[in-house]
């Protein structure tokens, strides 16, 4: 498959490097909102809504950056149109649809400092992506997100069933969860070749 | 504990371990697991992360009276971006080889929830002394915590430490601790470690204590 | 969470906010800009001495390079081409004399795209050297592309004979399992990273039938254009 296809940056930002298990972004929400399945689906859904939009924002102001030779501003950029694109996100949802709001509303503060949005914003700009690309790679990363969540959420679901030593309960168990889970993920690197 | 003569001190102490961002409060681990697959990583990340707590908590502090209620995250954001960017450009300047190693990681900084974390919860209410003491105990608790992981995954998963061979030619590097699960699987191994330690004391104590009654 | 410091405050002063955010904006703008004003020339210093390294280890015996872009149809020495991969380097010894140049070229890898500069010889014909510049290739295993000496080894000179009726390589550049290369042309893989190694033979491969059409035509501007 060609580098550059649509369809690799999808596969790329989903599986083969997803941005929780191998490149380490969202690590907190991951670790936070993955005990329930319910609360883990919504929180992806959340972030790949923010991320798409953010994409879109950080797409066109790095465009206008550039032109005014002015690259330096980018990060303090970058973070002004995320917070503020999450607070016009939450909003929006508040006004014209209560009940989805009621649904991903506390997630949407939260995603403030995700630092899988940021990370998007900064990784489309060094691979120098067009508009169509950015929309693509957000929505991949996006739903490598919900996915590596969802996936968490039912294996730490079924554990909660289980006996484990007492030690082990909480963080220490889940990140060997997580451990493994992004041993499974590396089997997908020869994707691209 | 805290009497008013080590007070000063406490607040500096209790980053490095009763309160350590990494190990108790979990706060912080993207850059924790994703640039400690060697040590001097692991340093670059962790000064550079103390420079930019223990510089936006100092102006924090400083303008914790000017800033309005409303706008205090708007403007704290703003306060920490612009000293990650300065981190940004002079690591860069210092060293190339180390910015391309940490990658996206030293921008990231922005979103690493301690130095916010510390600004909205110290520095917005304290003095600008023991906000300073307060950024420099978590940022070096934070280092500390940086370099736990990547000691360990250097020696296992390169045989060596700073670059300088330890284990020896014959040792075989055990590859996956310097890849993406190393990290998980070390930062969860120390977890472990530290809630086993902590459950021993308990037990202790809690012995002691029936056979004093007894 | 107790509040000591900051008093509730009950009416918010819109003109109060607007003023503290302009004032915190313009002050970190200033800082913003009097430190990338400072440190621009060190970063500058610093990524012009990471692309000599690279290109003089490439290329043995250079001591001095001159950037060239390609054009529609011909070469032009170009300091300011910035594109990967449309611009190469040219690189003289101390006497002037054109002692290769060095190309760069991109290609899928095992994890994600691997980026390398590679040197080639236009008088002897063969490739001089390869360093790789950029990869996430799994540590251990896929980084051996830069890290095994006897799989660098192979780039010291491989043939890359151009065919003069065709104008295209004479043969083409291919990866052989570990200890069966026979031909000059021939790159030695690597036990256990297999996919990474034939991605570097298999974008040099690329590299060498889109450049060489382009350069080997307009020699004679490189030599000219030393001075």
């Amino acid at each position: 498959m060609s580098d550059d296809s649509l369809g690799f940056i999808f596969l790329n930002a989903c599986i083969i490097n997803n941005f929780v298990l191998s490149s380490f972004l969202g690590i907190c929400p991951f670790l936070g909102v993955s005990g329930k399945y319910e609360t883990a689906s919504r929180m992806g859904f959340a972030v790949m809504f923010v991320m798409l939009v953010s994409s879109v924002c950080a797409y066109f102001i790095n465009t206008l950056l550039v032109q005014l030779d002015m690259e330096y501003l980018r990060l303090i950029c970058y973070i002004a149109v995320i917070a503020s694109s999450v607070q016009l996100v939450e909003m929006v949802m508040k006004k014209y649809s209560p009940a989805l709001f009621r649904s991903l509303g506390i997630f949407l503060p939260l995603i403030t400092t995700n630092c899988a949005i940021l990370g998007l914003a900064l990784f489309q700009t060094a691979k120098g992506y067009n508009f169509l690309e950015c929309v693509v790679y957000a929505l991949g990363a996006g739903s490598g997100f919900t996915l590596a969540l969802v996936i968490m959420s039912g294996l730490r679901e079924q554990l909660s069933l289980h006996d484990v030593p007492s030690i082990a309960k909480g963080a220490g168990l889940t990140l060997m969860v997580a451990g493994i889970l992004s041993l499974a993920f590396m089997g997908f690197a020869g994707l691209g070749s | 504990m805290s009497t008013p003569t080590n007070e000063s001190l406490d607040v500096f102490v209790k980053g490095l371990w009763r309160e350590n961002p990494v190990f108790v409060m979990l706060l912080g681990m993207c850059p924790v697991l994703a640039v400690t697959n060697s040590v001097i990583n692991a340093l670059a990340m962790g000064l550079a992360t103390l420079f930019v707590l223990v510089m936006s908590s100092a102006l924090v502090s400083l303008l914790r009276n000017v800033i309005p209620k409303q706008v205090r995250i708007a403007t704290y954001i703003v306060i920490i971006a612009t000293f990650v960017t300065v981190v940004d450009y002079s690591i860069q300047a210092i060293s190339l080889e180390v910015y391309l190693a940490l990658g996206a990681f030293i921008q990231l900084i922005v979103v690493n929830c301690i130095i916010l974390g510390r600004a909205e919860a110290f520095a917005s209410k304290n003095g600008i002394g023991k906000s300073i003491l307060d950024a420099l105990g978590m940022g070096i608790g934070f280092t500390f915590a940086l370099l736990c992981l990547g000691g360990v995954r250097e020696l296992l998963g390169n045989g060596s430490l700073l670059d300088i061979n330890i284990l020896g030619p014959h040792f075989e590097p055990w590859s996956v601790m310097i890849l993406p699960p190393g990290g998980f699987f070390v930062l969860g191994a120390w977890l472990l470690l530290f809630s086993w330690l902590k459950e021993r004391s308990e037990r202790r104590k809690t012995e002691k204590e029936a056979s004093h009654v007894g | 969470m107790e509040q000591q410091a900051i008093p509730a405050a009950p009416v918010a002063n819109p003109r109060k906010m607007v003023a503290v955010l302009s004032g915190v904006a313009a002050l970190s703008g200033l800082l913003i800009v009097g430190i990338f004003q400072f440190t621009a020339p060190f970063i500058e210093a610093n990524r012009e001495a990471m692309i000599e390294r690279a290109v003089f280890k490439v290329v043995p015996g250079g001591t001095e390079k001159q950037v060239y872009g390609f054009d529609e149809n011909s070469v032009s020495p170009d300091p300011t081409a910035a594109r990967f991969g449309d611009r190469f380097y040219a690189v003289y010894d101390d006497n002037n004399t054109l002692k290769g140049v060095a190309l760069e070229t991109s290609g899928q890898g095992y994890q994600d795209v691997i980026r390398i500069l590679y040197g080639y010889d236009p008088v002897r014909q063969v490739v001089t050297g390869m360093t790789v510049l950029e990869s996430k290739e799994t540590p251990g295993l896929g980084d051996k592309i830069s890290k095994d000496p006897n799989f660098v080894a192979n780039f010291d000179a491989l043939d890359a004979t151009v065919d003069p009726g065709t104008g295209d390589l004479a043969h083409s550049i291919t990866v052989v399992k570990n200890g069966k290369k026979e031909h000059a042309w021939e790159i030695d893989g690597i036990t256990g990273a297999t996919i990474s190694s034939k991605a570097i033979g298999a974008m040099m491969d690329q590299g060498l039938k889109t450049s060489l059409p382009r350069l080997l035509p307009h020699l004679d501007k490189l030599k000219k254009a030393a001075l």
